[in-house]
Order: C-alpha cells, then structure tokens, then sequence
C-alpha cells in the first residue's frame, strides 16, 4: 500500500496492477473466525448476564451451597486447562510438520475433552437425581443453560475435532487442514476461557452466596 | 394403521387435519391464488427450459453480484407480503366503528400485525440492506468477491429459509398473535400454546444465521479485501455505513439468538426464564430483545445514510461535504445504539435515574444524525443538483425524516414518552423514520444502482409516478396516526367505540391505497423497463458520472468485477481516474483466480426449513433425522479441498474487447 500511495505525487500515477499476485487463499479467515468467536462470545455474555440477574432465585428450591461439589469441579477444570495445553503441543507439532505426533497430541486433546464432557455429564445426572431440575427454578434454569451451552460448545469441538484428524490423516498437514487446525484451536482455548468464567462466577461465587 | 392415535401422533407430531385454516375463506382464496400463481411459475420455468440456468447460475452461486441481487428480490416479494397485511389492517381498522366487527376477527388480526412487523423487519428491510451491501460493498473496495463467497451463498439461503417458514405458517397452523417482538408471557406456552409462536421463533433462529454469517462475511472483507491504497477514510462513505451496519449486525444478532433460544426452552423444556412463578423474570426477556432490537434500527438506517451520501454527493456533482465528520457521526451512532435501548419500555418502572439516562443517551444521537443532514445540505448547496430518481428520494428522506427524528425525540422525554407509550404516535413515528428514512433510502439505492446491476436503467416516468404515490400516500397513510395516537388510541386495536376516530382511520387507509399505487408503479415500472431496456441501455458503465469504483467497470459487471486490481489514491477515486487522464487497459489480460460454485447452501438451507418445520410441529423423529443430516452435510463439504478455478485469459480478453466495443458505440451516439 505504501508503494501506491507514493505515487499521489509522481505525474504518471498507476492506476491498477499489471503484475497480479494470487491472493492467498483464505487470507482473512483467521480474522472472520476471530470475529465469529466474538459474536459467539455475546451468546455467552447474554447467558452470563441472565445467570447474573436470575441466579438468586432460588424459588424455594435448592441453592448453589446444596449443589456444588467444588473438588469434582476442580477435577473438571483440570480436565479442560489439560486439554487446551495439549492442543498447544499439537500446534507446535503442526508447525513443525510431524504428522504422527500433531496427531497423538490431538487425540490427547479429544480424550481430556471428552472426560469434561463425562463429568459434566455426571454431574448434571446427579443434580436432575436430587430433584434440581432445570425446571425447579430461575436459577436452575440459568445454570444448567450456561453451563450446558458451554457443554454443547465443547462437543461441537469434539466432533470438529475428530473430523480434522480424520483430514490429517487423509491430506496431511496441507496449507488449508493446518488453517482450519488453527481455526479450531482459537475455538478451543475460547471455550477455556469461557470456562474460566463460569467455574468463577457460578461455582466459586455461588458457593460464597 | 389411521384409528391408531398414539401412531399418528408419533408420525405427524401435533400436525392435524384441523392445523390446515379450512374455516377462514380468506386464507383459503389467498391459498388458491398462491398455488395458482406458484403452478404458473413452476410450468413456465419448465416450459422454457430454465431449471437448469437457474440452478447452475443462480441458486448455487457464488458471485457476490447475483447473490445481492436474489437478496433484493426476496425481499421485494416479501414486500408484498408484509404490504399486503399492512392494507388489511388499515382496512380492518376503517370499517370496525359503530359496532361493526369489521372483517377479520381477533385470532385472524392478531397474527396478521405480528407477521406485518416480522416480515417487514425481518424479510423486506433486512434483505434489502444486506443485498445492496453485498453488491455494492466489493465493487466500492475493487474487490473481486466477499471473503467467504461460499458463506455467501449459504447466508442467503438461510434468510429465504425463514422467509419460508412465515410463509408457510399462512397455510399450514398459524403465526404468532404476539406482536412483532413476542414478549412473554403471552409467547410463552401457557397463552400462546399454539404453532404460531413456535413458527416465530424457527423462522428468526434460521435467517438470524444467515443474518450474522453474512455480517462476518461482510465485515471481514471491508477489513481485509480493499484495493491497494485505500485507507479507511479513503473509504466510499457506503462502504463506512455498511462497515459499521456489519459491526452491529454481528454485536447484536447473537443476542437475538440467545433471548430466543431461552424462549424456546421455556416453552419447549418448561425451564423458567420469563415466567411468573418460580423465579422467572418477563422483564429480562424485554432487556434482552431491545438490546438487539435497537442496534436494530441503526443497522437499517446505517447502509440507508450511506446510500443518501453517495447519492447526494453525485448528483449534486461534488465531494460529500464534510467526509470525515460523516465518517464520525457514523461511528458515534454505532456505539450510541447500545446505550438507548432501554427508551422502549421507560414504563418499566426502572426510576428516575435509569430512565433520565437512557432519555439523554437517546436524545443525543440526534446530534451525529443532525450533522448528517447537514453535511447533505452542504453537499447540495451550489451544486449542479441533477433531479434524478435516486435524488428526488433523497430529498423526500430529508424532509420526512427530520419530522420523524423529532417526534423520536419528544418519546425520548420519560415523562412524554408515559403518556404515548403503546400509543398510535410511536407507530406513527417509527414509520416515519423506517419508511422515510429506510425505504426512501432503498429505492434511492435501488434506482441508483439498477443500471450497474443490469446493464440498463429504470423507466423514470413509471419512476416519478411510484415516487410521488408513495411519499404523498406515506404522509396520509401516517400523519392521521400521530392525531390519534395524541389523542390516546393505542396501538393493535381490533374494533373502536369512539365514532368521532373512523375519520383518520378512513384517511389513513387512503394513504395505504395511494401506497399501494405506488407499489405497482414500481412493479409497472419494472416490467416497462425492461421491455424497453433496448432504450435505457448503458453502455458506458457510469450513467450518473459517478465518483465511486464500482462505476469504472462495465454495467453489468462481469463475474471478475475487476481485471486488473484498482490502485486508489483518492478518495472519490473513479472520479480521481477520470479527472487525471486514467486510460482503460485494453490488453495484457491474465487468468483470474475465482471461488467455484457450489449446492451445498440450498441444501443445508432447504434441510433446515424441515427441521424448523418438525421442531414445529413436534416431529421428534423427523427432527433428529434432518439435524443429522444438517450436521453430515456440512462435515461432508469440508471434505471439498477444491473449490477455486481460474478465469482463462482469453475469455477475460473477449469479455473486455465486448466492452471496448460497447465503449466506443456508447461514444458515437
């Protein structure tokens, strides 16, 4: 750009290029799936603010104290802070252009995912067993749809996940599998920090409400 | 296998001969002209043969051209639609004084305000602005596609997708008795049990995908495929708009996805969102869907200033006065439509303090949208004003607009705003500013770029006759509104007591008469048009001596836009071009690298109206199949690696060779 801005002054200005260069193909998909997550993030911002306002309407039913059982939770996390470092071993595997290893790595990642899948799982059955149910109330409801989007949002990444291993194997790690395995990997270290969020402000706060 | 009730109830959901509206004549007859209509349509494509073309032309596109362009012809259809129940109600609401039931009863009318509101928002305004955005938007930056072509193609799809499901509740059940933004409790399942609701509710959650898709899309090529030289206040103005337009489209939808996923749980789950009892809250549901709903309006009326800026400075024959403030106002208005949202429903009981905020926030953005209509005047004053049609529109949008913008701001007074609250004045004013301020923008839009777009201009006799129907059958279908609404009458009645009304109903229904006047003119128009295109023919790409890129290619562009990559140095840079001797290459053309076409959009598109359709109905097992199925064929399209091929130099050489022929007739008559 700089180049055609310092022609505004030279008499014989250049109007368009002669010499065409091939975009690289998808040039802005890092930025587009960035701005996708953004708005993803908004969907978890307006559940974060309904839990906010609805999360202490207990309606006579059982509170967060009578709940959560902070140590599984602590399990849980792990679990997923596991999985998104194991993803950052398979991206610099990728970078290094071993196919084996990119692929143990993301396999490692899918199993910690998926035990965060089996423990929230777990947890929701044995909340629905004692009777909190998403119907029991306002905070029940807020809850079980934050954190269980959250959960939808992890398989989603799972089957992705398998799908681009399945890709690995069959193309390698061409231009395009290593752009959607980057494409991914924001999707899974979002899906972190999102975690991050409601391990804090649902457990941990509800335990102190 | 039929007397067995628990069988048919697992195959056919709650689907019953009774969901079909037998009893209403007036459905039935419309439901004999559709179908009548749609067979004619589908004999004629197949008669002549055009399935084939349309397929491999159209529907599996991915130029962003002829995408924008099915954009603006869903929702012109759907203009008819939505109009359609606008005149009822005008006419519904003349007749009912004295006793008199008028003739829809309350279930009928109910459904048809909340799907006059829905369709027009969602289906008219909503298409229309994305379609001009994706046909203008990459020709504005020198771009030869959007980022993500097949997205494209895939957003569009979903938004004719919901577009299908409101049409289909017309038929098949009912829609929504709610009002255009269904608030609970009463869209919830205790009052509203029925399909109708449910139709709402899929119908947004489909397009509003293609909606936020298409924002991505958009967004990331303003930011990421502009033409070597121009900076971000090199920017054509419309780009600007739409820039911002997208930035809102893609803060605010998935907000809109969210409040109406929870609504769907609430109904669907029985969880406790936006119910009375066991700790709901209808309030949140209020919050939630104005902080959508207001970004709203400003992602419609954004793309509609950019259109008045290009229009005003080009047919005023020079630069927009005062670029940058535009550039400025334009920004402010984006980040002010997250702060007012809370003005729509002041009666909430939220106090003082909260309310005096919202009111200042609001009466603020009178401010960027003031300098706005200054920096038009400024543009025009000592200009050589050409009155053309996209001008004419411009200067109706100026002065009604101002009156709406006013009476915006007299609501934005808490107290003012208790007494008007729900009242005919709030509808007459958001007409005045969608009508004056959106849709005068769209034609204006319209007219300007028809030649771009088709290679040949509108009629402008049948033009000036849709132009002058429509703006003064605006002021008497609306101005009766602010009267009554002043004098009390809220808005959705069904019948009146007082008989001294009936006079401004009876007048505003002739507005809506001379509306529809205008409506067929433009449809005259376009017919007329292009029987005479031979005539209105632009050979030269540039019929209004524009200043903008998109005018240096041919009229209709080819698939390339560009064959070689603009350099801009300027900001009116085609003006630029000309003024400093720019010569049209001739020769030196080379293969261009394009995105291939592809059918996976339509089909996706088409599975979700099925799976919008059982989830309806509570078809659980066709649901599963077509979520499946949704889920597969989009795994199965990432297994496509091919999905570009090249333009071959010689075919971009016979295309340009057809234009410098087209140039030079274009010089000697």
């Amino acid at each position: 750009m700089s180049r055609a801005a310092a022609h505004v002054t030279t008499e014989d200005p250049v109007f368009y290029l002669t010499d065409e260069h091939d975009h690289a193909e998808g040039g802005s998909t890092m930025f587009g799936f960035w701005i996708y997550l953004m708005s993803d993030c908004l969907i978890f911002a307006v559940l974060f603010a309904t839990y906010g306002v609805l999360g202490g309407n207990y309606a006579a039913g059982p509170a967060p104290k009578d709940l959560f059982d902070l140590p599984l939770v602590a399990v849980n996390t792990s679990m997923l802070l596991f999985s998104s470092i194991t993803y950052g071993f398979a991206m610099l595997a990728m970078a290094k252009g071993r196919v084996g290893s990119t692929q143990a790595w993301l396999a490692l990642t899918g199993l910690f995912g998926a035990a965060f899948l089996c423990i929230e799982l777990y947890e929701f059955a044995h909340m629905i067993h004692e009777g909190a149910t998403p119907q029991r109330s306002a905070f029940l409801s807020s809850f079980f749809t934050l954190v269980g989007t959250h959960g939808l949002h992890v398989t989603i990444g799972l089957i992705w996940l398998v799908t681009l291993m399945v890709q690995v194997a069959r193309y390698g790690l061409i231009q395009a599998n290593m752009r959607r395995l980057m494409c991914l990997s924001m999707f899974w270290h979002f899906l972190d920090v999102i975690w991050i969020g409601v391990f804090t402000f649902v457990y941990l706060m509800g335990m102190l409400r | 296998m039929f007397d067995n009730p628990e069988l048919i109830k697992l195959v056919f959901g709650r689907l019953t001969l009774e969901s079909f509206p037998l009893h209403e004549p007036i459905l039935v007859v419309t439901f004999i002209v559709v179908a009548l209509g749609g067979i004619a349509v589908v004999g004629a494509l197949t008669y002549f043969r055009l399935w084939g073309y349309l397929w491999h032309e159209w529907f599996t596109t991915v130029d962003h051209k002829r995408i924008g362009i099915m954009y603006m012809i869903l929702g012109i259809i759907m203009l008819l639609r939505g109009f359609a129940d606008a005149i009822m109600i005008r006419l519904q609401q003349a007749m009912a004084f004295n006793g008199s039931e008028g003739y829809l009863n309350a279930h009928h009318f109910d459904q048809i305000f909340t799907a006059h509101g829905v369709i027009m928002i969602f289906f008219v305004a909503m298409p229309l602005v994305t379609g001009l955005m994706n046909f203008v938007v990459p020709l504005q930056i020198g771009a030869r596609d959007v980022s993500f072509p097949f997205l494209n193609n895939f957003s569009f799809w979903m938004t004719a997708a919901g577009a299908a499901l409101v049409m289909m509740s017309l038929f098949v059940g009912e829609f929504a008795r709610t009002g255009w933004l269904a608030y609970p409790p009463l869209s919830g399942i205790g009052y509203s049990p029925d399909a109708g609701m449910d139709y709402y509710i899929w119908a947004l959650q489909i397009a509003g995908i293609g909606t936020l898709l298409s924002g991505v899309n958009l967004l990331a090529t303003i930011v990421k495929m502009r033409a070597p030289g121009m900076t971000m206040m090199k920017l054509p103005i419309f780009t600007w708009t739409a820039l911002c337009t997208n930035v809102l489209i893609v803060a605010a939808f998935p907000v809109l996805t969210a409040v109406l996923a929870l609504l769907t749980l609430d109904r669907y789950v029985g969880t406790n969102f936006f119910t009375n009892d066991f700790g709901g809250n209808p309030m949140m549901y209020v919050n939630l869907i104005w902080i959508w709903g207001h970004p709203e309006v400003y992602i419609l009326i954004l793309p509609a200033f950019g259109i008045f800026s290009e229009v005003t400075s080009t047919f005023a024959s020079k630069r927009l006065f005062g670029y940058t403030s535009m550039v400025y106002a334009t920004i402010v208005i984006t980040i002010l439509a997250y702060l007012v949202w809370l003005h729509h429903f002041f009666t909430m009981g939220s106090g003082a303090s909260v309310n005096s905020f919202f009111g200042i926030t609001t009466m603020i953005i009178s401010i960027p949208t003031g300098a706005k209509i200054f920096n038009w005047l400024f543009t025009m004053y000592r200009g050589r004003i050409r009155f053309e049609l996209p001008m004419m529109w411009t200067i109706a949008f100026m002065l009604t607009f101002v009156i709406g913008g006013m009476t915006g701001v007299l609501l934005a007074v808490p107290p003012a705003d208790f007494v008007l609250h729900n009242s005919l004045f709030l509808v007459a004013h958001f007409h005045n500013v969608i009508i004056g301020g959106v849709l005068f923008g769209l034609f204006a839009g319209i007219y300007y770029w028809f030649p771009k777009a088709f290679g040949f201009r509108l009629d402008p006799f049948w033009g000036k006759m849709s132009f002058w129907f429509w703006v003064v059958g605006f002021y008497f279908a609306f101005m009766p509104l602010y009267i009554l609404g002043l004098m009390g009458v809220t808005r959705r009645l069904r019948t009146f007591e007082d008989p001294s009304l009936q006079i401004w109903f009876i007048i505003a229904g002739f507005g809506a008469f001379l509306v529809a006047i205008g409506i067929l003119s433009f449809l005259i128009q376009i017919f007329v048009s292009i029987r005479n295109r031979e005539a209105l023919r632009d050979l030269t790409g540039d019929p209004w001596d524009g200043r903008t890129l998109e005018w240096s290619t041919a009229s209709p562009p080819p698939a390339y836009n560009f064959a070689f990559t603009p350099v801009i140095h300027d900001l009116d840079s085609w003006y630029d071009m000309k003024k400093r001797g720019y010569k049209r290459p001739e020769k030196g053309f080379r293969a261009i690298h394009m995105p291939s076409n592809t059918g996976t959009g339509i089909i996706l598109a088409g599975i979700s109206i099925v799976f919008g359709f059982a989830m309806i109905w509570y078809i659980w097992w066709l649901a599963a199949v077509t979520a499946i199925a949704l889920v597969a064929v989009s795994i199965g399209h990432t297994f496509n690696y091919k999905r570009d091929f090249h333009i071959s130099a010689d075919e971009v050489v016979s295309s340009e060779n057809a234009r410098t022929e087209l140039l030079a007739a274009g010089l000697k008559s």
